[in-house]
């Protein structure tokens, strides 16, 4: 079918000069540094929701803004993780980084067996079925013994990280869950930039080109998704051991929406973006779950918003705007 | 009693029946997808949310207008047409020069935002709505027991099925739709005034998800959940069937239905995931689906 | 209303790609002009510009007095200009009939149904066959026919003979000195420029999406030389 215009990709990264490589460099510093000192003003909680979800979402915008691939089953790879990682904490007394490894094999396992089925069709379609996937799951979950159906796995452990930091301590368990979240990002960035990086990007800008030059795209397509999951499971190992219990709500299609919101938020393939989504979110979730509002309407309604008039999110507007393109970004139209 | 493999075949004809009706409504309901698609490029996520629509304007119309079901079957699909119409026109079609997954988020938004609306007057049960005086009671056919409204959904979903299959592949209107299909900005150079039909085939989209709502409102009770629970389910029926043909979508919505059902004869436990795994079989075996025609 | 198309000034844009730098043509009423060009200098893009098809454009675009840049592509056609694309666009999920009968009628004066048949008698064989399943001759005759029937005065035809035989481009050749007798006006876009010599009225040699030339039939052999160079023939 022919348009009167070219489609614009929902994946193209804004692409940064030199100067602007530094001046994330310099932001990513702060954020951490930020993000050290920030129990100081926020109770640690809140503020370990945010990182979890910010995971998830950088996780997800792996997929979506790097590779172009919109996936609406991403809750299985979290809440599944969230599964796995608080009954091998609770049940199989695991120590836990046991515990979360446990999480990000099982989840990198789902990522392999749903992506193999979903990497066959493109585009609607693929999401389509990573949804169905998905569902398929979540009455898995809804029915097996060990995730205990509605009642979720409760009162998981958190017990002693290398034996011997006790992470009851709410200050020990953020400084635990930001180092993970540190460790997450890094490995994104090194993945982004790796080889293996490179060559998703050409497949996601020229994808016949890629096969001519002799690529295996589905392998490589079937790499990036198996890596976005583990690390989604990441994620979803950790909201486990912080909230310190497992439900059928970190599976169902709904969290694969959050998800996907927090990353149009923030800005669909922006390095950074996924972090201020996430904070955006968790923070309207927290002040609305005092009211009677309902979450899902405000959800909605942004979203239409967000893909009406908002689609570059808001790390993307400010890389498009004056003082964004002044410090070198490039965004994209 | 007589018995097939160990079930008596009034209890197999019985859930038979149960899966014809799914069915009817995969049918219908993957119909007005695969029409929206076909044309706009679309997935209608908010397809759900419309059937939903469709059986809560037909409570509300009983509750506060008396108007009853037959009224309804009419009135709430015109109702829900025209607020898709006009979505489409005003905001949907702004996304037609974008990646066709920005209309899949901005549907998916809606859907989200009609759910939550519901949701928040009516909470999450289900609301009941009586069939309609002329079709209460049953029949007794010999070899099961057919209650006679549920008869009449399997009846009137192919009707109404095959009705829009003739509309598209044998009359004008259609053949508009059909060409606008291959090739939009030719069509439009004739003098078709394309943009209007794009909006009226959402609202006829939008209008099918709502008459599937108003047939099921009897059977299913009218509750805020009833859309996003059969989206879901729906959207594997579409990867199965495929877009490319409007027949492909009517014969895979019963062909799926009647599965389930026998699924929840022999083996009930997984009833509820039989249409996915079904997907992931097709998926590997054939992979643009049994009628598709486009990737 | 007049069927006089002017063009003037008119600049076009493939996304970034700038591809029509100004072209300026007029096509008086009744008669029949040909543009004349190597591959890829901008012929189909300039019937695409002016008919609407492609909107990121700039200039002027009228017709019988009519400005037609702020026209929606939806109502070009009912000011009475039609469009034949080179690739004939004819619907595969449509019966010949169907595509026939696709174009609505825009303005009195159009070929009757019987007109077209006795024109075009394997179109009323072949009249519930798929379109596509026509042999590429007989698409053509179909593309051209549907125009015909809407009344329209103007048409835009884009390489009617790419990839015919001769007997059916004589045909074509036939059908367009028909049109040319009822009075219709025809912009042409042509490679096979013995062809065109036989029926245009006037000619436009466009390179690199520009007008270089215009010339009346009268002047073609001492034309010769400065298309050898520009068409390379």
């Amino acid at each position: 079918m022919t348009h009167a215009a070219q489609p614009s990709p929902v994946a193209e990264p804004v692409r940064n000069t030199k100067n602007a490589a530094t001046v994330q460099i310099a932001f990513l510093l702060a954020g951490t540094l930020l993000l050290a000192l920030a129990p100081l003003f926020f109770y640690p909680i809140f503020l370990m929701k945010i990182l979890c979800f910010a995971l998830f979402a950088f996780a997800f915008n792996l997929l979506l803004g790097y590779t172009g691939l919109l996936s609406f089953g991403h809750a299985t790879f979290f809440g599944g993780a969230a599964y796995f990682t608080a009954h091998a904490v609770k049940e199989w007394g695991l120590p836990v980084e046991l515990g979360i490894l446990v999480g990000v094999a099982g989840a990198a396992v789902l990522g392999l067996i749903m992506g193999f089925f979903a990497i066959r069709r493109q585009g609607i379609y693929f999401a389509m079925i990573t949804l169905a996937l998905s569902q398929m799951f979540f009455f898995f979950c809804l029915q097996a013994g060990f995730t205990h159906g509605e009642d979720g796995i409760q009162s998981v452990p958190r017990g002693h990280l290398l034996g011997f930091i006790d992470l009851n301590s709410s200050t020990n368990m953020y400084y635990f869950v930001l180092a993970v979240f540190v460790i997450g990002i890094v490995v994104i960035w090194r993945f982004i930039n790796s080889p293996f990086g490179m060559i998703l990007k050409s497949i996601r800008e020229n994808e016949q080109r890629a096969i001519s030059l002799g690529y295996s795209v589905a392998r490589y397509k079937l790499g990036a998704f198996v890596m976005s999951a583990a690390l989604a499971g990441l994620a979803g190992a950790m909201k486990a051991l912080v909230f310190q219990f497992a439900t059928l709500t970190d599976v169902a299609w709904q969290m694969s929406g959050e998800v996907i919101l927090m990353t149009l938020l923030g800005g669909i393939g922006t390095l950074i973006g996924p972090i201020f989504g996430a904070g955006l979110v968790v923070t309207l979730q927290n002040y609305l779950a005092t009211s009677d509002f309902p979450v899902t309407i405000i959800t909605g309604v942004v979203f239409m918003v967000c893909v009406l008039v908002f689609r570059r999110g808001i790390i993307g507007e400010f890389y498009a705007s004056r003082l964004g393109r002044r410090l070198g970004f490039q965004h994209r139209r | 009693m007589t018995t097939i493999f160990g079930i008596p075949l009034a209890a197999l004809f019985g859930q038979l029946l149960i899966g014809l009706i799914n069915g009817s409504f995969y049918a219908l309901l993957s119909l007005g997808l695969a029409v929206i698609f076909g044309l706009l490029r679309v997935i209608n996520f908010a397809h759900g949310a419309q059937y939903m629509l469709g059986a809560f304007v037909a409570y509300l119309l009983l509750q506060y207008i008396g108007i009853g079901y037959w009224p309804a079957l009419i009135v709430a699909p015109l109702i829900v047409g025209a607020f898709g119409a006009l979505v489409e026109r005003f905001l949907l079609s702004r996304l037609y020069n974008l990646d066709p997954l920005y209309g899949l988020l901005f549907t998916f938004g809606m859907a989200l935002a009609i759910e939550g609306t519901f949701r928040y007057f009516y909470g999450a049960s289900g609301q009941p709505y009586a069939p309609p005086a002329l079709l209460t009671g049953g029949t007794n056919l010999g070899f099961m027991f057919l209650p006679n409204y549920r008869g009449w959904v399997v009846v009137v979903s192919l009707i109404v099925c095959i009705g829009t299959w003739l509309l598209i592949e044998k009359t004008k209107i259609g053949s508009y739709l059909r060409a606008a299909t291959e090739n939009s900005t030719l069509v439009q150079s004739f003098g078709i005034n394309v943009p209007m039909l794009l909006t009226l085939t959402y609202g006829l989209g939008a209008a099918l998800a709502a008459f599937a709502g108003v047939l099921a409102a009897p059977i299913y009770q009218v509750s805020p959940l009833m859309g996003s629970n059969i989206i879901i389910v729906v959207f594997a029926v579409v990867v199965v069937g495929g877009m490319g043909s409007i027949m492909g979508a009517i014969i895979t919505g019963y062909v799926l239905g009647v599965a389930e059902g026998l699924t929840k004869v022999f083996y009930p436990e997984a009833s509820n995931i039989v249409v996915f795994v079904i997907m992931a079989i097709v998926l590997l075996l054939r992979p643009a689906g049994l009628f598709g025609r486009d990737g | 209303m007049k069927p006089f198309l002017e063009i003037a000034d008119l600049h076009a844009w493939y996304g970034e790609s700038h591809v029509l730098h100004g072209v300026d043509m007029t096509v008086g009423e009744g008669e029949m002009v040909t543009i004349l060009g190597r591959n890829g200098v901008g012929k189909t893009t300039t019937l695409r510009t002016i008919i609407g098809i492609l909107r990121e454009r700039r200039g002027r675009i009228v017709l019988g007095g009519k400005d037609m840049m702020d026209v929606p592509l939806h109502r070009t056609a009912h000011h009475g200009i039609g469009f034949v694309p080179e690739e004939r666009g004819i619907f595969s999920t449509l019966t010949v009939e169907e595509n026939l009968m696709l174009p609505p009628v825009v303005a009195s004066g159009g070929m009757s149904l019987d007109e077209i048949f006795e024109l075009f008698p394997n179109l009323h064989e072949r009249r519930s066959s798929p379109g596509t399943k026509l042999s590429g001759g007989e698409q053509q005759m179909l593309a051209m026919a549907r125009i015909l029937r809407t009344g329209v005065r103007v048409l835009l035809l884009d390489e009617p003979t790419e990839g015919l035989a001769p007997v059916i481009v004589q045909r074509i050749g036939e059908v367009l000195k028909k049109l040319k007798e009822r009075g219709m006006t025809v912009l042409l876009v042509e490679q096979n420029f013995r062809f065109a010599s036989k029926i245009a009225d006037r000619f436009y040699l466009m390179d690199h999406g520009q007008i270089v030339g215009t010339f009346p039939v009268a002047e073609l052999p001492d034309q010769m030389g400065m298309l050898n160079k520009v068409l390379g023939v």
